[in-house]
């Protein structure tokens, strides 16, 4: 029971990653490999802002989502279109985005370690127990799961139900349908793509509240949102929501039960079912 | 395999450049030996690696997992077998491990691919170090009588023996059917190829390369431990070489090798905290300066000056 509350409450933080994620490749088709390096800049922020004005990491997510969401505004817009527009086909674009990404990537955890160097960094903030169904937890992990359930809602409302989140939906199912009924593909993927770079910044300043990071984590986190997505299905809001919860239970059952080194292997095992079986994604349909 | 007068004239030329180069440790057994080492071993690298990327567009991340795992051959198996039988061992089991990595995902789209590789050199890292744990085991010693120059000539005739490997696979009906998987890969299984065989097959050489090359490196670390075999950057630097060189000739990757070497090498021992940020420049350089790399960059040039004189 203990670590299923605890799965549940650290796959609600994976859940937030995986959507940023969810948002840049399914509606951009931008394959983003430094997005782990945008939720490990996000948790600094959050680190700098509480340490030097003991700024409380709710508030400074509102800071840390505009910000995030101009950086990836002009990155996409300066570096990813036009590479949309030079690709031919789909595999190029995929080849050459996953190459610029990983450059970004680099360049990011390069920046950042010059700037803050290699170690890790961690603060105290509202280390306090709170009991759940008989149990005690870090109130930290709890108002970090509160806030994630509290964005994924907003944004699945805001796909569901607004008219932008419509047009973002025909785009994610047929780019090329999209433009003839008169759908800005290009404006519109920007802006996904954007706000999928807030969304996974957050999630980071969420997550530095009671996990330690340092600069070269990003990469594990682009892992597990990547294998997140693939396992819930490109465009599934649903399946994405399931599938962070899997893999944060599966991950605190195998750090609780076997070894804390080994939630990577574990998050693998779950990717290499997913591959073998359920190739489409877990809610996904068969291609015809 | 009729061979025409500008294959065999290749082959000579293949075979002379090989000899000048097995005579550097005659010459220099310091610096530039060490350099050596380093060229040729990002040599076998890239240019197998580049054997399977180049015609099908997967990149593929899983050559630190490869190499580390080809150290770890050499150093559980040195002290009971002798050196040249540990190589062809490692050669075997990355093999079959890249048959296996192959099979569960090449079947699918290219991302699942380069996902799956991303992390594999983390993964085996992880299990272990978990299994080191268990059992209380730190690092092991690997304590050979093989100097730099041996090692340099080991990976040497690894490198002649890719060469010639990638020669050999052009030729053959696997090499068009690959080049036909990499034009079009919907025309390559309405005529008939097994699209997904082909590419297993393929990847197998990359995976036994590396687990070589990581075999042959091993006695030069002296001691193993799985941060040291399996640093997930030998990766990165691997694509990078091959595909500032160009993936899409045999010879292509070497041009990308060498000046990198050079290039690291530089920034290492002037700015040693700055090697990410060179990494991360160079991929952003392939992607939007250099398409097609030094291979590409010379075509368009050829092209230019043709044009010019039909003018």
């Amino acid at each position: 029971m203990d670590i299923l509350i605890t799965g549940i409450l650290l796959g609600g933080t994976y859940a937030l990653i995986a959507m940023g994620l969810n948002l840049q490749y399914g509606v951009a088709r931008i394959m983003n490999l430094a997005n782990g390096e945008i939720l490990v800049a996000g948790g600094y922020f959050a680190f700098i802002a509480y340490t030097a004005t003991q700024l409380s990491p709710i508030l400074t997510i509102f800071l840390v989502a505009p910000l995030a969401f101009a950086l990836n505004w002009l990155i996409y817009r300066l570096m990813l279109q036009p590479l949309v527009n030079r690709a031919k086909n789909r595999g190029q674009l995929e080849t050459d985005s996953i190459l610029a990404t990983f450059g970004l990537s680099f360049i990011g955890l390069g920046l950042m370690l010059s700037f803050f160097g290699g170690d890790y960094f961690s603060y105290s903030f509202m280390a306090v127990p709170v009991e759940l169904l008989g149990n005690t937890y870090g109130a930290n992990r709890v108002l970090s799961f509160v806030m994630a359930v509290l964005i994924c809602g907003a944004l699945y409302l805001w796909l569901n139900r607004s008219r932008a989140g419509l047009s973002i939906r025909a785009i994610a199912t047929a780019p090329a349908s999209a433009r003839l009924v008169g759908i800005d593909v290009k404006h519109l993927s920007a802006l996904a793509f954007a706000l999928g770079g807030a969304v996974t910044a957050v999630g980071g300043a969420l997550i530095s509240t009671y996990l330690t990071l340092d600069a070269s984590t990003g990469v594990v986190f682009t892992l597990k949102a990547l294998i997140i997505v693939i396992m819930g299905g490109v465009g599934d809001v649903r399946g994405t929501i399931v599938a962070a919860l899997l893999l944060g239970i599966l991950e605190t059952l195998v750090a609780s039960l076997l070894d804390p080194g080994l939630t990577l292997a574990a998050a693998y095992v779950m990717f290499l079912g997913i591959l073998l079986f359920r190739p489409q994604g877990l809610f996904g349909k068969k291609p015809t | 395999m009729s061979l025409t007068a500008t294959d065999i004239r290749n082959l000579c030329l293949a075979t002379l450049v090989f000899a000048v180069c097995a005579l550097l440790p005659l010459g220099d057994q310091g610096y530039w030996l060490g350099l050596g080492v380093t060229i040729a071993m990002f040599t076998a690298l890239a240019t197998s690696w580049a054997l399977f990327s180049g015609p099908t567009h997967y990149i593929s991340l899983a050559t630190a997992a490869f190499f580390g795992v080809g150290t770890y051959v050499t150093g559980l198996g040195i002290d009971t077998l002798p050196f040249w039988s540990l190589v062809g061992l490692a050669g075997v089991i990355g093999a079959v491990l890249a048959a296996l990595v192959g099979l569960a995902t090449l079947r699918l789209s290219g991302v699942y691919f380069v996902i799956f590789t991303l992390g594999l050199a983390e993964l085996v890292r992880q299990v272990i170090t978990w299994v080191q744990n268990n059992s209380g085991q730190k690092g092991l010693y690997v304590l050979t009588d093989l100097d730099e120059a041996g090692i340099y000539w080991w990976l040497l005739g690894l490198s002649a023996a890719v060469f010639l490997a990638g020669w050999l696979i052009g030729r053959s009906r696997l090499g068009f059917a690959l080049r036909i998987i990499g034009d079009d890969e919907t025309v390559a299984a309405h005529s008939g190829i097994n699209t997904a065989r082909a590419k297993v097959l393929l990847f197998m050489v990359p995976g036994a390369v590396a687990a070589m090359t990581g075999a042959i490196l091993a006695p030069r670390y002296v001691y193993i431990e799985p941060s040291l075999a399996f640093a997930p950057i030998l990766s990165f630097q691997v694509v990078i070489m091959a595909l500032l060189g160009g993936a899409s000739r045999l010879w292509g990757p070497v041009l990308g090798v060498i000046p990198f070497t050079f290039l690291l090498e530089a920034v290492s021992s002037n700015f040693p905290n700055q090697t990410t940020l060179v990494i991360g420049v160079a991929f952003l350089v392939i992607v939007y300066l250099l398409p097609g790399g030094f291979v590409g960059l010379m075509g368009r040039i050829n092209r230019h000056l043709n044009t010019r004189e039909g003018t």
